[in-house]
């Protein structure tokens, strides 16, 4: 056996892919009797789910498997048409080739360009073009010929082809030799997959290992993980990504140690120092890898939730999660012609090249290096979805070159010397719905009890700090994180602030709770319902929204996302404002 | 270059073990002590090793399995020093749930469905690491390695997760539980190799031996034990048969045999052209059952 080789098929369900993978799935004796006997088409093998059956469609990736009696192949079928960008990449970010499929009568379509820039962006750089449908093309080789010519143009210089003609219908070229096309000489399908030697990626050569878990035997510490590169040898002297250096003193295994390991194998070593080393962390060899805290990045957006650059995502990389922004989005790429398009966010299925921030430094090789230590995925701390893929080119900024200062004097002594704990008292809550009133009696009878306060008020820091931002859902973001950092200088000053934004959505009040530390944060909720509001509406500001001549009002045309558990909750239908202010400091007391 | 596939399929399997066992917060091994089962514990306590593997094991019993997998489940529960959890469906045990007087479906939701949900909401699991191939059933392929299950732990195939790379999201929203099925990229006879390969004890329903069976709606039944409740015209008989999966064994069709060790198995094997859960009776009772199962909460 020469092991596992992953496949990729694409094309469109007209190019006839379901029935060319049928024919090599039941040739190979993978799908059992009891199960083609349920179906009248080869077509539908791959097509699980009983909405795809009934409705003829495939909705999702398919993985398969089948062997000859020298290899083991697993197959990964994208959908043509539905969500095909966020299909296409997941199938193809574990594919060693990619199988094309084209109507020998069409050649290439847009789709087919489609198809291999996202399965070459993903890292594939092997591909056999199966030129299906020569039974209707008359057995003859001019569109053969043709696309011989012109499918070379979708590829790099250095990836491997192979183009086939082929009859998946008939079957001719797919298992067996077709006797129909004379002309051709070069192998079958399945002659051509079971021979194929992938090429080699520009592998890094040096020993890599994101740690999964730790576990201890006694005084023994096992650094569990799988090999993302190189070989590993026991004596070796491997070091931790921006932390200490050891040497490996045993390659642990049940059934006994291992003398070396190497890349794919799942491991679990044993060094000989007591290094401070956890899930997340690098295990290397040789040249380290690179280290940064800003990236530049592809990012496909798998999500139905746009981005939002600077909300907080969790970016998870090997075996590390870390809280990540989309800082800016450099350009959209045209899935068509690859050419940079401008863009500010990417929506469902578009691709584009983004700069990130990291809460914590990623240890990382480029993608084009390694799939493994260059991918991540995004993920939605609220949802839990994931929304993005990502693949990091390179890093921005050193992050070792940065380090924060520490003082001496540290915010609790500020705080103590003035008699009081620093706090943010973060007031939240529609339009008009009383957050500045509330919050300027709070701040006044702080200041009657000789507390230090500040108050930072949404409509003064936008008159200034925040001058150049408007209010689409990416500057609501960015006001709010700046609003943040703002107050958490103040409260490293040692004061009391309060903080009187709308902060509509819960990600960004989540964002500041952390930035300035949960124990530190306050979320009061000024609840005012909407018709309140709006029948108040002190500043005029509903009346202009209802008539159009104010875009993105909170309420109206934009979303308030309502606290699920706030500190405090002040309704001020059955509180006033000085009752609200009276509680809320007394609940600071 | 000869590399065994069963090399990656192990290395892949344990890589998922720890991932799991790194994000959630409460995990759980299914075990019925099926050849998948044996699989999968022998994997967990590689991934683990010299750690026990940090979960229970969790057997959500019917009441009617083979008399050889109760002894097996537990001599392999202790062996491993692992906590082993029973569960049985008290309303199912209550209202006297049976294949012989009630339907296949009801049997297998009431006592299988409900009672792994049950169970898993009883233990407060969070995630449960299942047995299941993707070449076992065609929804299979469809599904995710680290599958999430919607509050009352349903299966949505349309809202799933994209999985890229060997990058798992294990995070789970309120009210949602995880799946995660480490032998996804497994086959029957991957599973057989590898058992031959690590030289582990399976149950020997699973090989030929002379046994009393009838045939009943086309399967072949074995007669396990003196519940087993005969039509007026049947009469057991004496065969030598073997089993492919092993159920509740009045639903579990076995299949003539001469493979009695794994090599003559892996033989009969290439030779089949039949699904290895075509003797499950619970599978053919409605189009796409499996799937339908899973959506509503099986495993």
């Amino acid at each position: 056996m020469t092991g596992l080789l992953r496949l990729l098929t694409c094309g469109s369900v007209d190019d006839g892919k379901s029935t060319l993978i049928g024919r090599l799935l039941v040739g190979c004796g993978a799908v059992p009797e009891d199960r083609i006997a349920g179906l009248d088409d080869f077509a539908f093998i791959a097509d699980g789910l009983e909405a795809e059956r009934e409705q003829g469609i495939t909705i999702d990736v398919a993985r398969l498997a089948f062997s000859t009696p020298n290899r083991r192949f697993l197959l990964a079928d994208a959908p043509g048409h539905e969500q095909y960008t966020r299909n296409m990449a997941t199938a193809a970010s574990t594919a060693d080739l990619a199988i094309v499929l084209v109507d020998a009568r069409k050649g290439l379509t847009t789709q087919t360009r489609r198809h291999v820039m996202i399965a070459r962006l993903l890292g594939v750089c092997d591909f056999v073009l199966a030129v299906n449908k020569m039974d209707l093309a008359g057995w003859q080789p001019g569109p053969f010929n043709a696309l011989c010519y012109t499918f070379p143009g979708l590829l790099d210089e250095g990836d491997t082809r192979a183009i086939i003609p082929v009859s998946a219908l008939e079957g001719d070229n797919v298992l067996e030799r077709s006797a129909r096309m004379s002309w051709y000489d070069g192998p079958t399908l399945i002659e051509y997959l079971d021979g194929v030697a992938p090429r080699a990626r520009a592998e890094i050569g040096a020993f890599r290992m994101p740690v999964q878990l730790v576990s201890r035997d006694g005084e023994a510490r096992y650094l569990a993980g799988t090999i993302a590169s190189g070989a590993i040898r026991a004596g070796d002297a491997v070091t931790v990504a921006g932390g200490a250096s050891s040497t490996v003193a045993r390659i642990a295994a049940m059934g006994g140690d291992r003398e070396s390991a190497t890349a794919g194998d799942a491991v679990s070593l044993v060094l000989a120092d007591p290094i401070d080393c956890g899930r997340g962390d690098m295990l290397f060899s040789g040249a380290p890898p690179m280290i940064a805290d800003q990236l530049e990045a592809t990012l496909i957006w798998l999500d139905e939730e746009e981005l939002l650059p600077g909300r907080r995502y969790l970016l998870k990389h090997g075996a590390r999660t870390v809280a990540a922004t989309v800082q800016s989005l450099k350009h959209q790429i045209d899935v068509e012609t690859t050419a940079p398009l401008a863009a500010r966010t990417l929506a469902l299925n578009e691709i584009g090249v983004a700069k990130l921030w990291t809460a914590r430094p990623l240890a990382f090789e480029p993608y084009e290096k390694s799939r493994d230590l260059g991918g991540f995925i995004l993920i939605d701390p609220i949802s839990a979805r994931t929304i993005a893929a990502g693949l990091i080119h390179f890093g921005l900024r050193r992050a070792d070159n940065l380090h924060v200062q520490a003082s001496v004097v540290t915010p609790a002594r500020r705080g103590a010397l003035m008699g009081q704990k620093p706090r943010l008292l973060w007031f939240t809550g529609l339009s008009g719905a009383g957050k500045s009133t509330i919050a300027d009696l709070v701040e006044q009878k702080l200041h009657g009890e000789g507390r230090h306060t500040f108050l930072l008020d949404g409509d003064n820091v936008r008159l200034g700090l925040n001058r150049d931002l408007g209010f689409t859902d990416v500057d609501r973001v960015e006001n709010i994180r700046r609003a943040g950092e703002a107050a958490k200088l103040m409260l490293d000053a040692g004061l009391i602030v309060l903080a009187a934004f709308i902060s509509p959505f819960r990600a960004e009040r989540e964002m500041v709770r952390e930035m300035v530390g949960a124990e530190n944060f306050v979320e009061i909720f000024i609840d005012t319902p909407l018709a309140e509001a709006e029948r108040r509406d002190a500043k005029g500001l509903y009346a202009k929204a209802r008539a159009g001549d104010l875009a993105n009002f909170t309420g109206v045309d934009s979303p308030y996302e309502v606290p699920e558990a706030p500190d405090l909750r002040i309704d001020t239908l059955t509180m006033s404002a000085g009752n609200a202010a009276e509680a809320i400091v007394r609940y600071l007391a | 270059m000869s590399v065994d596939p069963l090399d990656s399929l192990e290395a892949e399997a344990i890589h998922i073990f720890r991932e799991c066992v790194a994000e959630a917060a409460r995990p759980v091994l299914l075990f019925s002590a099926g050849k998948d089962s044996v699989v999968m514990l022998h994997l967990a306590r590689k991934a683990f090793w010299p750690a026990p593997p940090p979960f229970p094991l969790l057997h959500v019993d019917t009441g009617w399995k083979f008399r050889e997998m109760y002894t097996l489940r537990d001599e392999l529960a202790s062996e491993a020093g692992l906590e082993l959890i029973v569960h049985r469906n008290s309303e199912a045990e209550a209202r006297g749930i049976n294949p012989f007087d009630h339907k296949a479906a009801l049997h297998t939701e009431m006592w299988k469905t409900e009672g792994l949900k049950q169970a898993l909401d009883a233990g407060r699991f969070d995630a449960a690491f299942g047995g299941a191939r993707r070449d076992e059933e065609a929804s299979r392929a469809k599904e995710r390695i680290f599958s999430v299950r919607g509050p009352g732990h349903v299966w949505d195939p349309r809202r799933q997760r994209p999985e890229l790379w060997s990058l798992y999201n294990a995070r789970i929203g309120p009210g949602e539980t995880m799946r995660v099925f480490p032998l996804s990229n497994w086959s029957e006879a991957d599973v057989w190799r590898y058992i031959a390969r690590e030289g582990l004890r399976v149950a020997s329903l699973y090989f030929a031996a002379e046994r009393p069976t009838v045939v009943r709606g086309g399967a072949l039944l074995i007669v396990d034990d003196e519940r087993f409740r005969f039509e007026p015209d049947e009469t057991p008989v004496v065969r030598r048969v073997r089993t492919r999966t092993l159920g509740c064994y009045p639903l579990t069709g076995a299949i003539e045999s001469d493979a009695a060790e794994i090599d003559a198995l892996l033989a009969e094997l290439a030779g089949s052209h039949t699904s290895e859960r075509q003797g499950r009776l619970i599978d053919r009772d409605q189009t796409a059952s499996m799937e339908r199962k899973k959506r509503q909460g099986y495993f």
